[in-house]
């Protein structure tokens, strides 16, 4: 059954300051006497730990990184949003509630979302105490862009590497509590289940990636912080580690698994270029500010960019949107690209990219001003294709980017496993069906620093004076057994095909099936599919090597075993969801004008997962949305 | 379309810390020019795994230049042949179809290796966890707009935060020095004024400890022109001046 959310009641605007008085506090001195554990070093893990270790708890984190540092937060480039209205431009903890909740398709919990608003303007104080070198006005006050889907300024950046600074923030904010002894490190291990005693979470099983070691570690509770699983497309802009595992292992022992058909495709990649390409690098969003979108109106158009005239090219969205043109948000760009694709008029040498041109802002601003604007990004394309973005367009095309679904949570963060607790991107609260640019940032520094803090002494205050189960408990012993049996099996399977075989044929599914478009046939067949390959994958992996040491071929085994369960559970979500909302879009659900068409009377609800066995299909659980604060209305970019 | 390249290489394989390493030969072939070097290393990996042979273990994560896992000695280059670029931005189209390319390790003695390519480099997170922090725990913090910072004081500030904690320029250095990596996050701190009330400990601290893993530097400058994101070597005389004036600050405190 799917626990109540725990929804705080009265007026959306006290319902964290109501809740943080009514739930139960541990006292200064108590804290010592409890032990977290934490998975994942990202801005949702690392803020947390730190934030947790100066309260005085005791904290134990795990990454599979060789260093807290590497987590892929620090990827990210735009910037991060927070109500703060430095601009005087008419923000407000409201209007970016509003434009989230409207952003995410109306599909987020409101008090969420309300709750994140309010807390985004403690994250920018607390960054700039912490040394994040934000970019400055001359008169030395901090300075703001604006960004997709809002129309105030409230978007605050490091150059074009603000994930990076802020993970910078938060890691070195932890490594102070690992110099005070209250955060121990554990680098290049990974977690690889849950392990519960009694029905509440009591620890985890890992490997040790260097040795082969698998062993436990106990605790009053457990953080999943481990990120999203846009990595089951096999090319993504996610890092090559990114994956499912965690999140996917707490499903399996009980935890909900919600909305796993909310997947972000952003438009502005580089498109791909052979066979062996390992992943996919973004082009920040900001680009379409300058550059116009267009392919050759003729099909079998042979001419370089340069010589094709003006009439023979289609600027789709220029056309289609003449309010929003170029601007329009992220899944309405990614749609109209992969229908003009799908039509042939693709361009490229293998026909799978639209222009990005900016010929005429050159035109109009001069060089020099593109490349004030845009320099890092034109370099960091003309380095992956050796074109030069300043007399040839670039070329881009869609690719997956972030996952909105996740483990279910409560208000509390809390997943349907008691003392287990999910942060950051692998939890599905905040953003919906789609996720506006510059949140993601946001949401894992709210969740790390400024909620779980809070929420997680509800669940252990009445734990006072327990000790952490023992890792001698059969609970563990079973748990660890069953991980090295699962190593055993991977070992001595001896088949002809690496993983990443298999991760690569799965990801073409999943991404020509329950990508950008989807329909009842498609997701019909490629259950079926997705299971054939399983099997195949089951039967002929090869893993050489030994175990005891480090083994990337065993690592990446574990992680394609679990995508590929997620990609049957998308395909069944994405079936069931019979409608288009946000990053899903359900071919036979759309308007006249071919843009999503909502089902709110069935659909205004999370779609949470519950697991029922390995050889059963999982059972679909409801949480209603209710929306007092936000009308519910179709978004129209025209 | 791409150019096919066949290559030979000469990779260095290694079982673990205690085995004494090899140099292992591999031809390849039918190699895109617009692969990456790291693409490269997993079409390789894939055709030792169907042949039965045990892959190359290499570092690597994002491949987009951030997350600093990724780094090699690429013909006796931290790096490779390309400016400012970390190992995973390089691409094949700067080599040429029959070139030999030699591939190794980071080496220095503060970076063990673990296992062919993958080396130990948890004493860049020593050093930052000695002092390489502001001590603003959360929830402390004032407005953010309350301490105005200079926009160019905040961009020379971004210029060493910039850093991605590779360690390529502890492998390019010949005496293995840590100065390039500890002096950009000194610079950074002790620069904006969140950072000056622990300035003196912190720089003091830092550079004790990364005296206690690396050598010392002698100013060859390998480091600047090995780093992915050109993090300037004067930030290295700046360290080095904040940690005397620290030393005296430090012992003047005592003292009192």
């Amino acid at each position: 059954m799917l626990p109540d959310a725990k929804i705080p009641e009265g007026p959306m605007a006290d319902k964290w300051d109501n809740h943080k008085f009514s739930i139960k506090l541990v006292n200064p001195a108590n804290k010592r006497k409890f032990r977290v554990i934490i998975v994942g070093s990202g801005l949702a893990g690392a803020s947390a730990a730190a934030t947790l270790g100066e309260l005085g708890y005791n904290v134990d984190l795990f990454t599979f990184h060789d260093s807290p540092r590497r987590a892929h937060s620090i990827a990210a480039q735009g910037g991060i949003n927070a109500a703060k209205n430095y601009r005087n431009d008419g923000d407000s903890i409201y209007r970016l509630f509003y434009d989230t909740v409207k952003g995410g398709d109306y599909r987020s919990r409101e008090a969420n979302v309300y709750r994140l608003s309010q807390v985004s303007v403690d994250i920018i104080d607390q960054m700039v105490a912490q040394g994040v070198p934000f970019a400055r006005e001359y008169g030395g006050l901090l300075d703001n862009r604006s960004f997709g889907g809002a129309q105030v300024s409230r978007t605050f950046y490091a150059r074009g590497q603000t994930g990076q600074q802020l993970l910078l923030g938060a890691y070195q904010q932890m490594m102070r509590q690992v110099a005070e002894g209250k955060v121990r490190l554990f680098t290049n291990t990974e977690m690889l289940d849950v392990v519960m005693k009694d029905g509440e979470a009591a620890g985890i099983v890992y490997r040790d990636l260097i040795t082969g070691e698998i062993g436990s570690h106990s605790a009053h509770a457990v953080v999943l912080a481990t990120g999203g699983y846009g990595n089951v497309f096999y090319l993504s802009t996610n890092a090559m580690a990114c994956n499912v595992t965690a999140a996917w292992r707490a499903h399996r022992k009980g935890a909900h698994f919600a909305n796993p058909c909310y997947t972000q495709i952003h438009p502005t990649c580089i498109p791909v270029s052979d066979e062996f390409q390992s992943k996919l690098t973004l082009m920040s969003e900001s680009l379409r500010n300058d550059g116009r979108i267009w392919v050759p109106r003729n099909n079998d158009e042979s001419r370089p960019p340069g010589q094709i005239p003006e009439s023979d090219r289609y600027y789709y969205l220029e056309e289609k949107y003449p309010a929003f043109g170029n601007l329009v948000p992220r899944d309405v760009a990614s749609r109209n690209a992969k229908t003009v694709v799908d039509e042939g008029k693709g361009i490229g040498p293998l026909k799978n990219g639209v222009y990005l041109d900016f010929a005429e802002a050159i035109q109009r601003d001069g060089a020099d001003v593109i490349e004030s604007k845009y320099g890092n990004l034109f370099q960091m394309y003309e380095r992956i294709t050796a074109e030069d973005p300043y007399s040839i367009p670039m070329r881009i095309y869609p690719a997956s980017h972030y996952t909105m679904g996740g483990l279910w949570v409560d208000y509390n963060l809390m997943t349907s496993i008691p003392g287990l607790y999910c942060t950051g991107e692998a939890n599905f609260s905040d953003h919906g069906a789609n996720r506006l640019g510059a949140s993601a940032l946001m949401q894992g520094l709210a969740d790390g620093y400024f909620v779980l803090p809070y929420t997680i002494g509800d669940y252990l205050a009445p734990k006072l004076n327990q000790e952490p189960v023992s890792t001698d408990d059969p609970v563990f012993t079973q748990a660890e057994q069953e991980t090295k049996d699962q190593v055993d099996r991977f070992m001595s399977m001896g088949g002809s095909r690496s993983p990443d075989y298999f991760h690569r044929e799965l990801g073409k599914l999943v991404w020509d099936n329950i990508g950008m478009a989807r329909n009842s046939t498609g997701l019909e067949n490629v259950v079926g599919e997705i299971k054939a390959l399983q099997s195949e994958f089951w039967s002929d992996l090869r893993i050489p090597g030994n175990p005891e040491t480090v083994n990337s071929s065993l690592e990446k085994a574990g992680r394609v075993a679990d995508f590929f369960e997620l990609a049957e559970l998308m395909a069944r979500d994405a079936l069931d969801r019979e409608e288009s909302c946000g990053g899903h879009f359900r071919e036979e659900f759309q308007t006249p004008e071919g843009e999503a068409l909502r089902n709110d009377e069935d659909f205004a609800h999370v779609s949470a997962w519950a697991w029922q066995g390995p050889d059963t299909p999982q059972v679909k659980e409801t949480e209603e949305l209710t929306f007092e604060e936000v009308e519910l209305t179709q978004r129209s970019y025209k | 379309m791409s150019q096919m390249l066949s290559l030979k290489l000469k990779i260095w394989r290694q079982d673990g810390p205690n085995d004494k390493g090899r140099f292992a030969d591999y031809n390849v072939s039918e190699i895109p020019d617009d692969a990456s070097f790291l693409e490269m290393l997993d079409i390789l990996n894939e055709q030792l795994i169907e042949k039965g042979d045990i892959p190359i273990e290499f570092p690597h994560d994002c491949r987009e230049g951030i997350c600093g896992t990724c780094g090699v000695m690429v013909n006796g280059r931290a790096h490779g042949p390309e400016h400012g670029t970390a190992t995973c931005q390089l691409h094949m189209r700067k080599f040429a179809n029959g070139d030999t390319i030699v591939i190794e390790p980071w080496r220095a003695r503060a970076f063990p290796v673990v296992k062919d390519l993958i080396v130990d480099r948890s004493p860049l997170d020593r050093i930052i966890e000695a002092g390489g922090y502001v001590s603003a725990p959360t929830g402390t913090a004032t407005d953010a707009n309350e301490t105005p910072i200079p926009k160019d004081v905040a961009e020379s500030a971004m210029d060493a935060a910039a850093c991605i904690g590779c360690g390529a320029c502890v492998a390019a250095c010949p005496n293995s020095a840590g100065q390039l990596f500890t002096s950009a996050k000194v610079w950074q701190l002790n620069s904006l004024p969140q950072g000056q009330p622990e300035r003196h400990r912190r720089v003091e601290a830092m550079v004790e400890t990364m005296e206690q893993f690396f050598g010392s530097c002698t100013n060859h400058g390998e480091c600047t022109e090995a780093c992915p994101k050109e993090v300037p070597q004067d930030f290295i005389a700046y360290l080095n001046r904040d940690y005397m004036k620290a030393k005296v600050a430090n012992r003047r405190m005592a003292s009192r």
